[in-house]
């Protein structure tokens, strides 16, 4: 039986495709610029406690690309009228890598509607004399091989984006996330400067082998957002949730939990 | 037919191993591998092949702009441009061209351009190009916006140089509260416009409905024929005919005393421009947004990056031409015939070909070519079976 549905939304002019299952507090999953790929394990995981809520951003994939789309600012706001639209309240925020990048703005800007934000390998910022690789530059396997601490696991992941039906949606999400984060590369210079703006609770999740963003990210954005938390996920790069989902949905709710019982 | 002596400068003392194994002479090979002392020498024996070819009766001679590569030691071609603007006395000047989106300003390209008309008194050939992408990687400029500030910037500069300023400009990309660039171009109303490409489809035909001159760059002729055909195609549709002086090709001669010695000599030179200073990864080559996904699939496809030429190949696909001065003749004219041009952008320095060749080269290209050609047209039914 299926624990999701698929659907296509329409925000003001734009539409985009959206993965949503389980019931309880709305839980909206950003995701990164490689697409907003397959219901995980961990979204199954977390959809018996949360409506968990998958948007497709505009310009990727089967998403519509509108003609207003040019900065990470432009999603943040669209996700605030998606909110909106949807009048999502208590709403616990997760972004990965850009998707990230986009949660931590639209955090920033106006979190009313927002219970907690998490924030996983997030980009936005940047932290000096860390080595990042440069994935516009790398082949299409060696990106794949620097996403995951397990090797096995990038091999298989490789061998599944092979299929030509791929290649339109891969090549659509490349382009966008190169309109949204090629200059300045991976960030915002203004972003850091009002990060301290984020009251609701932030869980900050990095694998302790992510070579996109290595974990000195996560306590960059651990020094710059009041009171957050990190996780560090061993034997884990650059997305958690896909690589180690059941830690990561058992640290969300853990952390969502605690929350509850300290209000 | 015109002849301009393009050159690309490269680096040509670069280690063609430490290029291999970097696996591009682009962006990350360092530049450590860049010695002044050769350096300097280059850019004099390259300056001093420009004004040879002046004097030798090329029409023109052309410079270009690449950036953080061995390929090509240009970055700014408006500085060797000045240098050759008075030593130059007679042929037109061009830089094929100024990659404008990489530009943060491109009202100093207006004025860059302005002042090289004044100083040549009319010989410039303003060229506009969007660079390969691998400068966008060079020049942290974003590939996705690519074509919109090719658009703008081209949009602005040609505004600069025709309307009356001060005038305010305010685009997407680029925004002045007085554009009144001083001096103005010398050519009424500005230099021609030249725009070379790789083969964009609509990179041609928005040249073609600008009546602007189409550069073919390295290309096989079979390539460079359905191209020229599609720009003809679009100025029909636009309701003119484009003449055959609207469309120039990008090529690499080679004449020695008979096709075995011209093999022999230029093979070594010629290969490690396609195989060295030539290669990169695809990434590199095709950023993410720089052209269309359409395009971008058709490349991907053609793996254009991939298996290493031999002088054989190219000469076999008509991308150069290396002979006898009779094999060169029979070439050029029927490529000349089977695409309809009427200019050859001739490089006669390539890859590692040191001066002493390339100077022997020039010479047998002015004294054995050039005169063949300077009142030949694009012969045959070509523009017939176009109609």
């Amino acid at each position: 039986m299926a624990d999701h549905s698929i659907s296509t939304i329409s925000i003001r002019d734009c539409r985009i495709r959206l993965m949503r299952g389980g019931a309880g507090a709305p839980l909206l999953f950003l995701h990164g610029g490689g697409g907003v790929g397959i219901w995980l394990p961990c979204m199954a995981q977390l959809a018996k406690k949360f409506d968990v809520i998958v948007p497709e951003h505009p310009g990727f994939g089967a998403s519509d690309t509108p003609p207003w789309l040019d900065t990470i600012g432009d999603l943040a706001n669209f996700y605030l009228d998606f909110l909106d639209q949807l009048d999502l309240s208590g709403v616990h925020l997760v972004g990965s890598s850009l998707g990230g990048w986009v949660a931590a703005d639209l955090a920033v800007r106006n979190a009313t509607r927002l219970a907690s934000l998490t924030l996983i390998g997030a980009a936005g910022i940047h932290v000096k004399d860390v080595a990042q690789v440069d994935g516009f530059l790398s082949g299409e396997e060696q990106r794949i091989r620097d996403l995951f601490h397990d090797q096995e696991l990038a091999e298989a992941v490789i061998a599944g984006s092979q299929r030509p039906e791929l290649e339109d949606a891969a090549l659509k999400n490349r382009m966008t996330t190169a309109k949204l984060s090629w200059q300045p590369r991976n960030h915002d210079p203004h972003l850091c400067k009002w990060l301290h703006r984020i009251k609701v609770p932030t869980l900050l999740v990095w694998g302790d082998h992510d070579r996109l963003f290595p974990k000195d990210y996560a306590f960059a954005f651990q020094r710059l957002i009041p009171g957050a938390k990190a996780v560090i996920v061993a034997d884990c790069g650059h997305l958690p949730q896909v690589e180690k989902g059941d830690v990561f949905a058992a640290e969300l709710e853990a952390f969502i939990g605690a929350m509850r019982i300290a209000a | 037919m015109k002849f301009f002596n393009f050159h690309l400068m490269p680096y040509r003392h670069a280690d063609l191993d430490a290029i291999a194994k970097n696996g591009s002479a682009w962006v990350t090979f360092s530049n450590r591998h860049y010695d002044p002392q050769k350096g300097a020498e280059l850019y004099h024996d390259y300056l001093d092949q420009m004004e040879f070819a002046d004097k030798l009766g090329f029409d023109g001679v052309c410079l270009n702009e690449h950036h953080q590569t061995a390929y090509g030691m240009m970055p700014i071609p408006g500085v060797l441009a000045g240098a050759l603007a008075r030593s130059v006395k007679r042929a037109k000047l061009a830089i094929l061209g100024r990659a404008l989106p990489l530009l943060n300003n491109p009202l100093m390209v207006a004025e860059e351009y302005a002042i090289l008309d004044n100083l040549t008194r009319g010989r410039l050939v303003a060229g506009f190009v969007r660079g390969i992408g691998a400068e966008y990687h060079a020049m942290g400029i974003n590939p996705a916006y690519s074509q919109e500030r090719f658009a703008e910037a081209h949009d602005l500069i040609v505004r600069a140089w025709t309307e009356p300023g001060p005038f305010a400009y305010v685009g997407k990309h680029y925004q002045f509260k007085y554009v009144n660039p001083w001096p103005r171009p010398y050519q009424d109303p500005h230099p021609p416009i030249w725009i070379p490409s790789q083969g964009s489809g609509s990179t041609i035909r928005w040249a073609a409905r600008m009546r602007y001159t189409y550069c073919q760059t390295l290309s096989p002729i079979a390539a460079v024929a359905r191209f020229f055909q599609l720009y003809r195609d679009e100025a029909d549709k636009a309701g003119y005919q484009a003449s055959p002086d609207q469309l120039a090709w990008s090529n690499t001669i080679y004449v020695a005393e008979t096709d075995e010695t011209a093999v022999r000599e230029a093979r070594p030179h010629l290969e490690a421009l396609m195989n060295y200073f030539l290669k990169m990864p695809t990434e590199m080559l095709l950023p993410p947004g720089y052209t269309d996904p359409v395009s971008m699939k058709r490349v991907r496809a053609a793996k254009v990056t991939g298996k290493p030429q031999s002088i054989e190949d190219v000469i076999k696909a008509g991308v150069v031409i290396v002979g006898s001065p009779n094999t060169v003749r029979e070439k050029l004219a029927e490529y000349q015939d089977l695409a309809g041009f009427n200019t050859s952008l001739t490089k006669t320095q390539f890859g590692t070909l040191p001066a002493d060749m390339t100077r022997a080269n020039m010479t047998a290209i002015a004294e054995e070519i050039l005169p063949h050609f300077r009142d030949r047209r694009p012969q045959g039914a070509r523009r017939e079976a176009a109609e």
